[in-house]
């Protein structure tokens, strides 16, 4: 029960031999996975591989058919874990995160996995979140790849490469007995295109075969002796074994005049994910056609650690200079091809993060420049094609000042919303307060128009990220953690944490259903009756589990009850942590699940009611202070139709899905009496329709002569 | 490489999240497949997808030319600067993003836009109006695109119970800068299976927009209810009568329409005693500046002697027009019910405006009153207009305003508006912007309860300063300085420095 279902989608992933499969690449993935012959999958859901996540979840028939065990693990620690079950037999398994924040989580496991060794292949998925679009610091996967010895493969950005790679990338974690991480940047897992598909294959052994045949090899354990002999194998017997598989099935590709000929004398190195940007950029430097006919030599790494050291000499041996195109910083791979240079003694300079930038995105226009400054230093001739790129002549320094940033926020009728607008009411009572922030949707409150939050340290970490604060003081900090971040490994870190030292603070626990910044998927605390998951684990239950004494359960959208409760935890004199549980269903996944029922049954002629809020234009005065408590999307600005006055009124807009909570601000801080809410009754009955034409009979005589007394004032 | 290549058509989409971004794309990919194009389309959703600003990028490539080549273009994966065909934006402050990102570029890119505004959080929490100029972004859009298509595709889509990505979809097909027929387009929304009717509703009107024959819209509901026939009273005709006579042509206007509401609001001694002041100011006024002066007093005293009291929003609330009004926004059909609920919170301070001067101000002086009754003001009340007992609850209260010159807060008001305009004619002898400006700083003065004493506040505030102004070469300009700064923030902490820089 996702944000977006895949039922449809689910069905391209039977595509036979031969067959055209078109979709998104995270499909593609999926698809690739099953070709393979993957006996189990895991992972944990997050931007951008959410959606292979879901498209599993919804695929269970087909997993089923094959054999595939799929899990949706409590956190990318224990999907890394289930690695584990290729350690000791020939079972191909994938496990997928967002990263490098999953990957930082999953490090543990990974490590462990990676130093014993797998002789089944081990695939690890990760969405790189890096770029524009990303929401979390920004790093690189590759470090956990040198760290630890696993190979990191960087495709090609369209489907026939990175399906390839999935393929291929078993194979390799096969032959060289390590694991595979297959990195995918934001925009390859979200593309759209085609390829060829092939018949999906049965895992050529059995889960069941495999725990009926306990195999147990002490030398794969990491625990001295043997994790001295993994830090050798690593490098006597399992690079070695890949570089030798890379040899006889080469996933680097060439392109571009060979030796001898036109510019062979100069080359340009690229990661595979970055080559559709590259040749973009070459295109429109006149140095490529749009199917990648390229006037230089190119040496495309799909697979990006380890290098290939002959490959690279190869390249490198006749030309005077080559250009390195490696996004994000440290540059691990121009140190190491400059060192491999040195080493071999070739003497073609490298040039790299001197032409490009060493931080930051590597968009078309940033590789475009730095193509072009390379290009300058070689003294080479190009011949732009047309279109030429014309210069920009309109003045649009002006647009400064009239295109304002447009931060994310939360949805209209979000239950995370009137949380903090309890807390902003609650602060000008009592002043300001230290707030530890998590992740999640409700970590927008740091944003306008709540602006409450002093950090974030991670997903599940918002109560430990407070934990310092445990000190004699009448003032206490607040935490915010909400229930994905709860489950991940909260209740342990954070609530755990906070009952066995002691801790005084607040934590605020959001209870939405789902983990709903990844796109709504169910958790244990969840109400829905899931089919596959058990669902329904109270997180006020596991709080008291735990140990803590002073827990609330507030409704999120009471904006009293919340800022009473909050005041009390703040200032009562019980020691030890107060939590509070607030909960109210995630917007977005109730629309998704009541909007089709209620739509059926209006028009199936049976009596619903809906409901709507509304502003008074003429009463109010245009202050905007309820939006500054809200923020709602739907509650937005119209010009004032009072010809005396300039000042925007408030307005709610037709998306109002009728949550109250402006209302309830407008009560709760004593704003104004504009506010109102409309219940609209489709398909009334008959007591509806007496009821209400009796009271109209009466009220519309009153207004009569109400308008009769005004008329006889009018001017 | 020599022979002329052909290359792909490159397509942005800049939009907010939840506005249909992303089936738009879809539909353009469906588009072009269907047509003998490879299509390739990414997106950055992530976090963006939450209300954010998100682009979507598509490009399309002929077939034949592929197989001819016989191999797979390469795509881009996002648009470069300059590179950029189509780019369709679905609000016009993504419009001017798009231009600032260098995605509309002159003599190359067709820009499809609509026109209308999804205010930013920063534009909606201002204190007055903080919405950024549309024009801006018009003038530079039109400048800047090869061609460049715009209208107001949120009222296109209500109008015709669509989404605005269906109606950006219609402009697309109408701007006929892609090589499908009209036809082709349809055929992908029907394909599609959701909401047909809608949506192919939608596109028809984008594609009626595009080709320069835009659909007539319902006629919008009215912004003023409709004033109500006249009275024809003798008192009437002589206020009337006194406005066309007193005010020179530029004024009669808006005094007739301060008039008017005074009249509204109480009675037409009420709205003599308004046209008097308005008429007193006039005759130190003079034309040298088009009576600014007057014209601004004259707006801002009627809004101040029409301050909204309890029985004004009782009387607000109870009419008819109201009524008629909720049903057409709420879009009722006929035959659904639709009920109304007010939220409420009245204080103690109002009921006690709402007393005898001498009454009233005795309670407010009581503590001991005001924590006793406390438990009853504590909650918001919710009041039911639409049933019988809310409605008359309301309509006695709106009937109260026979008694409103005898309440405490009329005296309350009359006397500051007097202090006021004492005020602006004392300055207006000696600096007469200065005096524009103390008659513009009433706008501060507006809302309900808290919000209504914080701006009471800041009026006083400023006007103190500007007494200590006067005389000053530049108290006008820092006086309207001082009007923005109140309007920052509500805790006034911009005042506040602003009021600092100010005195020193």
């Amino acid at each position: 029960m996702a944000e977006r279902s895949f039922t449809k989608e689910v069905e391209k992933l039977r595509a036979g031999d031969g067959e055209e499969f078109r979709g998104e690449g995270i499909l593609a993935v999926t698809k690739a996975l099953l070709q393979s012959g993957v006996a189990y999958v895991g992972g944990y859901q997050g931007a951008p591989i959410s959606h292979l996540m879901d498209v599993l979840s919804d695929a269970r028939d087909i997993l089923d058919e094959l054999g595939v065990h799929f899990e949706a693990s409590a956190s990318e620690a224990s999907a890394a874990a289930m690695l584990a079950a290729s350690v000791n037999y020939p079972l191909r398994g994938a496990v997928t995160w967002k990263s490098t924040v999953g990957t930082n989580v999953a490090s543990d496991a990974l490590a462990n996995v990676a130093s014993g060794g797998v002789i089944g292949g081990a695939l690890i998925i990760v969405g790189e979140d890096y770029g524009e679009g990303s929401s979390i610091m920004q790093e690189r996967s590759h470090a956990f790849a040198m760290k630890s010895q696993i190979w990191l493969l960087d495709p090609r950005p369209n489907l026939t490469s990175i399906v390839e790679a999935v393929e291929k990338g078993f194979e390799l974690s096969e032959a060289s007995n390590t694991p595979v991480m297959l990195e995918l940047r934001i925009r390859a897992c979200h593309v759209h295109g085609s390829f060829t598909a092939k018949d999906n294959r049965r895992p050529k052994m059995s889960l069941r075969e495999a725990l009926e045949n306990p195999v147990r090899d002490a030398s794969r354990i990491v625990l001295p002796p043997a994790n001295f002999a993994h830090e050798q194998e690593k490098i006597s017997a399992r690079w070695p074994a890949a570089l030798e598989w890379l040899k006889a099935n080469p996933m680097n590709e060439f392109f571009g005049p060979p030796a001898g000929e036109t510019n062979s004398d100069i080359g340009i190195i690229v990661q595979g994910g970055l080559y559709n940007t590259l040749i973009r950029a070459m295109e429109l430097s006149g140095l490529s056609d749009s199917f990648g006919d390229v006037r230089l030599p190119l040496y495309v790494l799909n697979v990006t650690y380890p290098l290939i050291e002959d490959e690279v000499v190869k390249f490198c041996a006749d030309k005077k200079a080559v250009l390195l195109i490696e996004e994000g910083q440290p540059d691990y791979i121009e140190q190491a091809i400059n060192s491999i240079l040195r080493r071999r003694e070739v003497t073609a300079k490298v040039f790299g993060k001197d032409l490009l930038p060493m931080a930051g995105e590597y968009t078309g226009a940033v590789i475009k420049a730095g193509l072009e400054k390379f290009i300058k230093a070689q003294g080479l001739h190009t011949n732009p094609p047309a279109p030429a790129l014309a210069p920009v002549s309109a003045d649009i320094t002006a647009l400064g000042d009239v295109v304002p940033p447009r931060p994310a926020g939360f949805c209209t009728g979000c239950p995370e919303r009137p949380i903090f607008t309890a807390m902003t009411l609650v602060q000008d009572q009592l002043g300001p307060f230290h707030v530890s922030c998590d992740i999640g949707c409700h970590l927008f409150s740091i944003l306008p128009p709540f602006n409450i939050g002093n950090t974030t340290m991670g997903y599940g970490l918002g109560a430990a990220g407070a934990s310092a604060f445990t000190t004699e003081t009448s003032r206490r900090a607040i935490a915010v953690m909400g229930d994905g971040g709860f489950w991940h490994n909260g209740l342990t870190s954070g609530v755990g944490n906070a009952v066995f030292n002691n801790s005084d603070n607040v934590l605020v626990i959001v209870d939405n259903e789902y983990a709903a910044a990844t796109g709504g998927q169910h958790l244990l605390s969840s109400r829905a009756e899931n089919p596959t998951r058990s669902t329904r684990h109270p997180i006020v239950q596991a709080v008291r589990g735990v140990g803590v004494k002073w827990v609330r359960k507030v409704d999120s959208f009471d904006i009293e009850g919340m800022k009473e409760t909050l005041t009390e935890a703040l200032t009562t004199k019980d020691s030890g942590p107060k939590v509070i549980v607030v909960h109210g269903e995630c917007q977005l996944s109730r629309q998704r699940r009541v909007g089709p029922l209620f739509r059926k049954a209006r028009e199936a002629g049976k009596r619903v009611l809906r409901q709507r809020f509304g502003v008074d234009a003429n009463t109010c005065t245009g202050d905007h202070a309820c939006i500054r408590l809200s923020g709602c999307p739907s509650l937005t600005l119209r010009d004032n139709p009072d010809p005396l006055r300039d000042d925007p009124v408030a307005y709610v807009d037709n998306s109002c899905v009728g949550c109250g909570v402006c209302g309830s601000v407008a009560h709760a801080a004593v704003l104004c009496p504009s506010f109102y809410r409309t219940d609209i009754i489709s398909n009334p009955n008959i007591l509806d329709r007496f009821a209400a034409w009796l009271r109209g009979a009466i009220i519309t005589r009153l207004q009569d002569s109400a308008a009769r007394r005004r008329a006889a004032r009018a001017l | 490489m020599d022979q002329q290549t052909v290359r792909p058509t490159t397509i942005a989409i800049g939009a907010l999240g939840g506005q249909g971004g992303g089936v738009l794309a879809n539909w353009i990919v469906d588009l072009a497949e269907a047509n003998g194009y490879i299509a390739q389309s990414t997106s950055v959703p992530g976090v963006a997808q939450r209300t954010g600003a998100t682009i979507y990028y598509i490009e399309i490539f002929p077939r034949q030319a592929a197989e001819q080549a016989g191999r797979a273009p390469i795509l881009a994966l996002m648009p470069t600067p300059g590179d950029v065909d189509i780019m369709i934006a679905s609000e016009l402050v993504e419009a001017g993003r798009a231009i600032q990102r260098g995605l509309v570029t002159p003599g190359r890119t067709t820009l499809i836009a609509s026109s209308h505004r999804d205010y930013a959080i920063s534009e909606k929490s201002n204190l007055g109006d903080g919405r950024a100029e549309g024009a801006v972004i018009l003038e530079t859009a039109a400048a800047q695109a090869k061609r460049f298509i715009h209208m107001d595709m949120a009222a296109l889509a209500l109008d015709t119970s669509s989404v605005i990505s269906s109606v950006l979809f219609g402009a697309l097909a109408g701007a006929e800068c892609l090589p499908f027929p009209r036809e082709a387009f349809k055929e992908v929304i029907m394909r599609g299976g959701v909401a047909v009717e809608a949506n192919v509703a939608g596109f028809a009107a984008g594609y009626a927009g595009a080709q320069g024959k835009p659909r007539a819209l319902a006629a919008p509901v009215p912004a003023a209810a409709a004033a109500p026939e006249s009275a024809t009273s003798k008192q009437a005709d002589a206020i009337r009568a006194r406005v066309l006579t007193t005010f020179p042509d530029e004024l009669r206007a808006l005094v007739g329409e301060g008039a008017r509401r005074c009249a509204d609001y109480q009675d037409f001694r009420h709205a003599e005693e308004y046209v008097a002041l308005a008429a007193a100011m006039l005759a130190r006024d003079s034309d040298d500046d088009f009576y600014a002066l007057t014209r601004e007093y004259a707006r801002y005293l009627a809004l101040w002697m029409t301050y909204e009291d309890v029985p004004r929003v009782a009387d607000l609330k109870i009419r008819a027009e109201r009524f008629a009004g909720i049903r057409t926004d709420v879009r009722a059909e006929p035959g659904e019910i639709v009920s109304v609920s007010e939220y409420m919170h009245p204080r103690f301070e109002e009921v006690c405006d709402m007393l005898p001067a001498w009454l009233g101000g005795f309670l407010l002086r009581r503590k001991s009153i005001r924590n006793l009754t406390r438990p009853l003001f504590r909650r918001g009340r919710r009041v039911r207009t639409t049933s019988l007992g809310g409605f008359l609850m309301l309509y006695m209260l709106a009937g109260l305003r026979r008694w409103r010159p005898g309440t405490l807060r009329f005296r309350t008001e009359m006397a500051a508006i007097s202090g006021w305009t004492a005020r602006i004619e004392k300055f207006q002898k000696t600096d007469y912007d200065l005096a524009v400006e103390v008659a513009r700083c009433q706008r501060l003065i507006k809302g309900y309860g808290d919000t209504n004493a914080r701006g009471r506040g800041n009026f006083n505030a400023i006007m103190a300063a500007a007494d200590s102004m006067q005389g000053q070469e530049n108290a006008a300009r820092t006086v309207s300085l001082l009007i923005d700064a109140a309007l920052v923030d509500d805790k006034g902490a911009a005042l506040e420095a602003a009021l600092q820089k100010a005195v020193n």
